[in-house]
């Protein structure tokens, strides 16, 4: 968790307005605030978790990303965050589209489906993968939509998204995704971390 | 009412003029302070209370010799720490706890004032109460908070003065009275004026009371303040002191004997031309209007960090309304947090003991005090 924390405040530039979309509990937002000068905000629609970042000292509003990301003006982020969300979205592609919309710049990090526990596990097992960052079962999981690296990959070329950086993240290693080396980071990676613009 | 001369004023020397364009002079302002101001004067909390509330927010009101309206929120280790923080609390004008209202004698006449009370809005509520800032020497206050009507003055207060507050928390409230909001202070108005004991609002001076039209707009207003489930859950259709009904008009109900009780108990506190013009200036706002119908436009020169909250049962000013100004706020990038408090106990939630809602109150207030 730290680790990816890390590698999203490398990505964020100092002095910048940033929005975490379905900030949780406020642990990532914590995680930012502490670590980099940066005027951060949140979005969750759990009132629990608003709740839980208010006691922190955040500064978060109860609402749902699909619906009330539109009272927030084109650009007025400069980057917005989407951490390990996207999938639990019933339409992620208006909110990427949002996010873009409301960020200058966007970080999309995927649990990504591709990677080869979750394909052994349908192959052997036959059954719905269950790994450490997919723990629930197909009946009770909020992951409706989900994506490997390579889908996401394309879906950004297609829709003519800038990739700015793409990232992959296993074993605390992070490495570059490139065009030449998809396939194999498609396979061997648990985590995908992108950093686009429109 | 003889206890009513040991309540603290202050005597406004400086002219206001009002919205209708009476201008007004050494009026009072009633109000009351609980903690301790500390050297740097940055730990002011000014309270705004709701319609029929008073300066007395916590201990046990003087007057009435009840806890004061928000003891759950205010006091000692409360969600408004009064061992950490200098709450202050002042009467509207309009109201009838000592500040300058109608029940007021006017000293050319020596009369009654009455219906001859200027009508006035929420916008000269506020600027009235900002004269307790020069009194206090406070040159910006750590905090304003309200619900209600409260959360309305707290709207206009960062409108008229951006930079006098640090962090402002709107609970419960709109930014713009709806119909229905007015509808449901008319029936009250109605009621009042409908008693024959008004005398055109000139009781006071004959002797006369108009209670019973008091006590109906209280009743109907009180159901506004509950929410359906709350009431049914409290009251259901259970009998009161019988086993059958009576084939009467009689309190056969619960849930009648209960409004009747807060019906009367009301007329014995509360003045009811102050209801008529309270309920008015709450009727008049809207903040939206005051800037051509764009709200953001109220908060543009203020720094001031928000926090608001709603109540999912409160049907008198619900989560749209509030969320209104969420928007409006971030529409131009303002410090706004925002959470809507789940409880069935309506409109009333903020005054009562909601632990959701009272530690996420302190929660904010701490937390922003403490990044100080």
């Amino acid at each position: 968790m730290k680790e990816e924390f890390r590698i999203i405040a490398d990505l964020v530039e100092i002095n910048t307005r940033v929005l975490d979309v379905g900030c949780g509990d406020g642990v990532l937002m914590e995680f930012l605030k502490n670590n980099k000068k940066i005027n951060i905000r949140g979005i969750e629609i759990s009132k629990d978790n608003v709740q839980k970042c208010v006691s922190k000292g955040l500064t978060v509003i109860e609402g749902d990303a699909e619906k009330d990301l539109t009272q927030f003006p084109d650009r007025s982020f400069d980057f917005v965050i989407l951490s390990q969300t996207l999938q639990a979205f019933l339409n992620p592609e208006i909110v990427i589209n949002e996010l873009l919309r409301v960020g200058k710049k966007a970080i999309v990090t995927i649990p990504n489906f591709g990677f080869w526990k979750v394909r052994l596990h349908l192959l052997i097992k036959g059954t719905m993968p269950i790994t450490k960052k997919l723990p629930d079962e197909w009946y009770n999981t909020p992951n409706l939509h989900m994506c490997t690296i390579k889908d996401f990959f394309n879906f950004c070329n297609t829709r003519k998204i800038k990739l700015d950086k793409s990232l992959s993240f296993h074993n605390k290693k992070t490495s570059l995704i490139k065009a030449n080396n998809l396939n194999i980071k498609n396979l061997s990676a648990e985590l995908g971390i992108f950093l686009i613009e429109k | 009412m003889n206890s009513i001369n040991q309540i603290k004023k202050i005597i406004v020397d400086k002219p206001l003029k009002l919205d209708c364009g009476k201008i007004i002079n050494n009026f009072p302002i009633a109000y009351e302070t609980y903690g301790a101001l500390n050297e740097k004067k940055d730990n002011a909390i000014l309270v705004f209370h709701a319609l029929t509330g008073d300066q007395f927010v916590s201990g046990v009101n003087p007057i009435t010799k009840k806890d004061g309206w928000w003891s759950y929120a205010i006091g000692p280790d409360k969600a408004i720490d009064t061992n950490k923080y200098f709450v202050i609390c002042s009467n509207v004008i309009g109201g009838c706890m000592g500040s300058y209202g109608p029940s007021n004698i006017d000293p050319t006449t020596n009369k009654i004032l009455g219906t001859t009370f200027p009508v006035i809005t929420i916008n000269d509520m506020v600027n009235a109460q900002y004269n307790l800032l020069d009194f206090f020497k406070i040159d910006k206050l750590f905090c304003v908070v309200g619900g209600s009507m409260g959360g309305m003055q707290v709207l206009q207060f960062i409108n008229n003065f951006p930079d006098k507050a640090k962090i402002a928390i709107p609970i419960a409230c709109t930014a713009s009275h709806s119909a229905q909001n007015i509808a449901f202070n008319e029936l009250g108005r109605q009621s009042i004026m409908a008693d024959t004991n008004w005398l055109n609002g000139n009781y006071s001076n004959e002797n006369s009371n108009p209670d019973k039209g008091l006590s109906v707009a209280r009743m109907a207003a009180h159901i506004t303040y509950l929410s359906k489930k709350g009431l049914q859950e409290k009251f259901g259709r259970k009998l009161q002191k019988r086993d059958n009904l009576q084939f009467s008009f009689d309190a056969d109900f619960q849930i009648e004997s209960y409004l009747r009780h807060q019906g009367s108990v009301f007329v014995d506190r509360f003045d009811a031309n102050s209801y008529l013009y309270i309920t008015r200036a709450m009727d008049y706002f809207d903040l939206i209007k005051q800037h051509d119908g764009n709200l953001s436009k109220a908060f543009i020169q203020s720094k001031t960090k928000f926090f608001i909250i709603s109540f999912t049962s409160d049907w008198l000013y619900p989560t749209s309304e509030n969320k209104d100004i969420v928007i409006a706020l971030n529409a131009i990038g303002a410090d706004v947090g925002f959470v809507e408090i789940e409880s069935d106990k309506g409109h009333d939630s903020f005054l009562l003991n909601v632990p959701e809602f009272l530690g996420t109150l302190k929660n904010f207030i701490n937390t922003s005090y403490s990044t100080n």
